[in-house]
């Protein structure tokens, strides 16, 4: 039988994994904690270690992939109830200021079978309707895992228990921040992008300002609007009333549309520059107007490049809205720089897990939505 | 009938079309022939607005394009193009209903001029209705640009290097097709070309373009043996000339009563197909279909320039 390389690469990470400490014992939050490897960790450990090593190895070997996902999906299953059980096996009856984290070996080992899962799944190529199913079919899964109360005891979740209305008043600021600085940038990035397709000379000084624009760090463009923006607020009637002010969640939209205005500029040239000449030549030598033009022809024939842009900033500033928390604009940033505050890794993973798992979610689904008309491009 | 009036158009001080005037009969073809940078293709462009004219005037019988806007104009004028500029997301129903949709027509009545078009190009309107313009061959691909064109129809029709993407085999046939349907609608058309051959075969006029100027504009015949200057000689080829100049007659025009050998060749074949017959069946005489002959010695007084001008 032949060896199969990612297989073997995914077998050294989940062995390592396996060697680790798997879960994380302190006696409160911000203590440091001692680990505790798999078979130490819960009743049935030493039988799960074995039941795991058994399948990376297996993975070594050149097996059918619909396999390789079932044994993953299960292993997967299978080590996130684990650190569910962990949790409840190590805390001491009734202590409720001892925290059980996920350690190293658990993050090694889910790196290593989502990396399997992602590489059985592209081997299998899947349909666009068939992925699109998947996708959903993790996310319930997801959510069904957490609701049932399973991951209760694991700390990020004990975190999470105690602050339930401050975790979804601030994953709508989240959503709002990413979504809305989208709109915005395409509000007005969009009609930048037809602009300058007409107007070639004005592309080069547009394009690199907002390419100038896209180099400052974020921590420095907040810290530039810190003292702008409250010195409009002041001295500026109404601008305050409107919601201009230095810190909050004005000056983190401000930025993240900032950022988001190369993306959606240059890729709309783009996809406008990707329509044939003779194809333009045509629509206007038929009797087209200019905005018949743009809506009939240029549109709908950049619009695989137009959906690229919007993947490419929804999830650049799902991660980028993280930086708001800093300033007082809200969003899962929050939570991760409290933790920081407070030396709890526990609250910072519930900032920044979220944030993972939507830029997941929306990169994946952004990407079918593109391939989707893509396709039906080239097919139509 | 089209009349261009001292049309001019400057770019950055230079002029890329120079003071052309010229008249288009209705239902005549005008081709406008130069090499490239003559300055045929934005004097085409001027005539639907696609370019504004520095100065100038197009009259379309007699209403000056200057009167209309430009959207409108256009939307009565047909307009094909080399590479045929399909909309590639649209079927090939959609693309010939453009102009008709654009017009306001009712769904029905495009349906039926689509299917009509279909029918007169040799497309299935069955099969070929709903396909996408990528899963059609370059000729067929390039039949739907004309159709589209002529989908409203327009009395005038605009074509810039329509075969420019052909291959030589296809090109000719499409040539043909094109005279035989202008001829049935009666359509008058301008034809932008940089090939000599095309402007004799299909032009009842020639316009032959050099930097900007109209050096010459008279029917394929005379430009052939009374060329106006150096430049439309060597545009017309030496070589070339004799046997351009026997393409434009017919075999029957000049066949007489007597007897040849050998398969006779269509009335409609050229004096030239006679010629090549001639040549390479090594005969001194070929029988045209329908009784006569065409002799070699008829041949040879027809290519020269000198006979024609005595006719």
């Amino acid at each position: 039988m032949r060896l199969d390389r990612p297989g073997l690469l995914f077998a050294l990470i989940g062995l390592a994994g396996l060697i680790l400490p798997f879960a994380e014992f302190k006696p409160n939050r911000i203590l440091a904690g001692e680990g505790a490897t798999l078979a130490a960790a819960l009743p049935l450990g030493v039988a799960l270690l074995f039941a795991l090593a058994a399948m990376f190895a297996m993975g070594v070997f050149r097996l059918p992939a619909i396999l390789r996902l079932t044994a993953a999906l299960a292993a997967l299953l299978a080590v996130l109830l684990a650190i569910g059980a962990a949790a409840r096996h190590l805390t001491p009856e009734g202590d409720t200021l001892a925290r059980v984290s996920p350690a190293s070996g658990f993050w090694l080992l889910l790196l290593a079978l989502v990396l399997m899962l992602a590489d059985a799944v592209a081997r299998l190529r899947p349909g666009l309707m068939l992925r699109g199913l998947l996708l959903a079919g993790a996310v319930a899964a997801a959510w069904f895992l957490l609701a049932s109360g399973a991951l209760d005891q694991v700390s990020t979740l004990r975190e999470y228990s105690v602050r339930r209305e401050v975790f979804l008043r601030e994953a709508r600021a989240h959503l709002l921040l990413a979504f809305g600085s989208l709109g915005l940038a395409l509000l007005v990035g969009l009609p930048i992008g037809m602009l300058l397709y007409g107007a070639r000379r004005l592309r080069g000084p547009v394009l690199s300002v907002l390419n100038i624009l896209q180099t400052i760090p974020s921590l420095a463009l907040f810290g530039i609007m810190i003292p702008i923006f409250s010195w409009i607020a002041a001295t500026v009637p109404g601008a305050a009333q409107a919601g201009v002010s230095g810190i909050g969640v004005f000056p983190a939209l401000v930025a993240l549309f900032l950022y988001s205005l190369l993306p959606v500029v240059s890729n709309t040239l783009t996809g406008l520059d990707g329509v044939s000449p003779s194809t333009r030549d045509a629509a206007m030598g038929l009797g087209l107007t200019r905005p018949q033009l743009l809506g009939w022809v240029l549109i709908p024939l950049a619009l695989p490049v137009l959906l690229a842009a919007v993947r490419i900033v929804l999830v650049q500033n799902i991660g980028l809205a993280v930086i708001a928390g800093l300033i007082g604009g809200g969003g899962f940033g929050t939570f991760v720089f409290q933790g920081l505050n407070q030396t709890a890794m526990d609250l910072v993973l519930l900032g920044a897990l979220p944030t993972i798992a939507l830029t997941l979610v929306a990169g994946i689904a952004m990407d079918l939505v593109v391939e989707g008309t893509a396709r039906r491009r080239q097919e139509a | 009938m089209i009349e261009i009036r001292n049309l001019t158009k400057i770019y950055d001080g230079t002029a890329a079309v120079d003071d052309v005037s010229l008249t288009v009969e209705k239902g005549q073809i005008a081709a406008l022939v130069g090499t490239s940078g003559s300055g045929k293709t934005t004097l085409l462009r001027m005539i639907n607005r696609l370019v504004e004219p520095t100065h100038g005037q197009v009259l379309i019988d007699g209403e000056d394009t200057q009167d209309i806007a430009p959207h409108l104009l256009r939307r009565r004028i047909g307009y094909a193009i080399q590479g045929h500029g399909l909309f590639p997301h649209h079927s090939v129903a959609r693309n010939i209903g453009t102009v008709p949709k654009l017009l306001g027509w009712k769904p029905e009545a495009i349906r039926a001029r689509v299917d009509e078009l279909l029918e007169l190009f040799q497309l299935d309107p069955a099969a070929f209705r709903d396909r996408m313009p990528q899963e059609l061959s370059g000729g067929q691909q390039q039949r739907v640009g004309v159709a589209r064109a002529l989908a409203a129809r327009p009395d005038l029709l605009l074509m810039d290097e329509p075969f420019g993407a052909l291959d030589p085999v296809i090109r000719a046939k499409a040539q043909h097709d094109l005279r035989d349907i202008q001829r049935q609608l009666g359509t008058t058309l301008i034809l932008v070309t940089h090939d000599m051959e095309e402007a004799v075969t299909l032009g009842d006029r020639i316009a032959v373009m050099d930097k900007g100027r109209l050096v010459q504009y008279a029917p394929p015949a005379e430009v052939l043996t009374a060329p106006a200057t150096p430049f439309v000689r060597d545009l017309v080829g030496q070589a070339e000339r004799p046997f351009r100049l026997l393409s434009l007659t017919p075999a029957s025009a000049v066949a007489r009563a007597g007897q040849a050998d050998g398969a006779p060749i269509p009335r409609t074949a050229s004096l030239r197909d006679a010629l090549a017959e001639c040549l390479w069946s090594g005969r001194d005489a070929v029988p045209v279909e329908g009784g006569g002959i065409v002799t070699l010695a008829a041949l040879r007084a027809e290519a020269a320039p000198t006979a024609r001008a005595a006719e």
